[in-house]
């Protein structure tokens, strides 16, 4: 029983000792971190997606509070975000340009050329490595959806006929999937931009209208129309200005892979 | 003399990690790269001394006077744990570059089995405040050399062609048995 009091005593004020030391450390040496980064982490949503460019939410809030960062850069917290982290730092938000994934190439299994059977490992990439998996557009989509399982968010989903369409509610244009992409078909941009050339193909115009219903034939009349709007590359028309494509362009293409997708 | 068995003894032929085997999960965990093997190393080290050191106040002084020797593994972890809180703010506040280095590292020392075991086989060798200081600082240089060694190695084995099945943490302890095998050797030193 002595035993017991004694033991509860000394253990008790061996722990008060150390208590008090570590407390008056803790005010001593207390380093004042900037309130502004614990609040500003408090409201990123902390997926550490990267989107914003910095490794992680933790990286980019100090990099806000710090003034190196606008407090617009989180793109999956979009507006919302923007707004609540500028107020912290008194300032305006500026407008968050969001970011989603767009998915070039619309040669899905009617419209394009199946030369082969496949029977390898069901993913983009092995499929890549082996040639294609018998699709005969070397550039197109494999319909695997490696993108899709890339997602973090459930953005993006495979339609019936094997290609892959961005829910633009939920993609947050964090780029995982452009990067899970073996063919660089998919490309994250404004969602303000609309108008785009459905084809990545660099195949010559023979080549791609024998292997593609849907692909550039690089016949080079939306250049024509739209100077401003489009040019020339390598067999493939690449829209470089969205708003001085012209709906006479968009009409006028042979193949229908140049137009608007529907906001 | 005796200092420098025991210092010896601790660093090499009863080293912690590969003749104790305490200590196994940084030794494992943080061996990936030389530098933060290093950082750990020391701050195992530096850990390690003051706690011995605190540790052997709080026996002698408290514990074997009231016969509560029964109590040293619950009032060792008390010393070990507020003496990283208070080391971890000091490094904190008075050198931002070091405690940036350490990291993570600091917090884990915490329960690091190595630093306990300093504290209790000091009190079962029974050993004074000096010969503790010494031993202590002696196991967690053993400790720094033993994981500086495996992190060498291992970013050499980055490069080797190890067989598949053996990838990872297979071959790394298999490198840890061989390591321990070769500092048997070092048994018939003192």
């Amino acid at each position: 029983m002595n035993t017991a009091i004694i033991s509860l005593v000394i253990m008790g004020v061996v722990a008060l000792v150390f208590g008090l030391i570590i407390a008056l450390a803790y005010s001593k040496f207390k380093v004042e971190v900037d309130p502004k980064v614990e609040e500003i982490f408090e409201i990123l949503p902390g997926v550490n997606c990267g989107a914003c460019g910095y490794p992680g939410c933790q990286n980019y809030a100090e990099a806000v509070a710090s003034g190196a960062a606008p407090p617009n850069k989180c793109t999956v917290g979009g507006p919302e975000v923007a707004a609540k982290v500028a107020a912290i730092m008194g300032l305006e938000a500026g407008e968050v340009e969001r970011k989603v994934a767009k998915v070039l190439c619309i040669g899905d299994r009617e419209k394009s050329v199946w030369s082969a059977e496949y029977d390898g490992p069901q993913t983009c990439s092995a499929a890549h490595a082996a040639g294609g998996a018998g699709k005969a557009c070397s550039y197109g989509c494999l319909g695997f959806g490696d993108c899709v399982e890339a997602c973090p968010f459930d953005a993006i989903h495979m339609n019936d006929k094997g290609i892959p369409v961005v829910d633009e509610e939920k993609c947050t244009g964090c780029g995982l999937c452009a990067e899970a992409c073996p063919r660089d078909i998919i490309v994250i941009e404004s969602i303000k931009k609309r108008t785009y050339v459905f084809c990545r193909s660099h195949d010559t115009p023979k080549r791609s209208r024998e292997v593609c219903s849907v692909a550039c034939i690089a016949c080079g009349i939306c250049v024509r129309l739209a100077p401003e709007g489009l040019k020339m590359e390598d067999n493939l028309a690449v829209v470089i200005d969205h708003e001085k494509v012209t709906d006479q362009a968009i009409e006028k293409c042979p193949t229908k892979v140049l137009f608007r997708m529907e906001p | 003399m005796e200092l420098l068995v025991i210092f010896i003894s601790a660093l090499l032929i009863n080293n912690f990690v590969l003749h104790y085997f305490l200590g196994i999960c940084p030794f494992i965990g943080v061996s990936n790269r030389l530098d933060s093997a290093i950082s750990m190393g020391l701050a195992v080290t530096f850990v390690m001394s003051i706690a011995a050191s605190a540790s052997w106040l709080i026996y002698y002084l408290l514990l074997v006077p009231y016969h509560l020797e029964f109590l040293e593994i619950v009032s060792f972890i008390l010393v070990i744990a507020s003496l990283v809180q208070v080391v971890e703010m000091f490094i904190k506040k008075t050198s931002p570059p070091l405690y940036q280095a350490l990291g993570i590292y600091l917090p884990l020392i915490t329960t690091n089995c190595a630093i306990l075991g300093v504290a209790l086989l000091m009190v079962l060798k029974k050993y004074n405040f000096i010969e503790s200081l010494v031993f202590s600082v002696g196991a967690g240089l053993g400790f720094a050399l033993a994981i500086v060694i495996m992190a060498g190695i291992r970013e050499e084995l980055e490069f080797a062609d190890v067989p598949e099945t053996l990838k990872g943490a297979g071959i790394t302890l298999i490198v840890a048995g061989i390591l321990a095998l070769a500092f048997m050797g070092f048994s018939g030193l003192v």
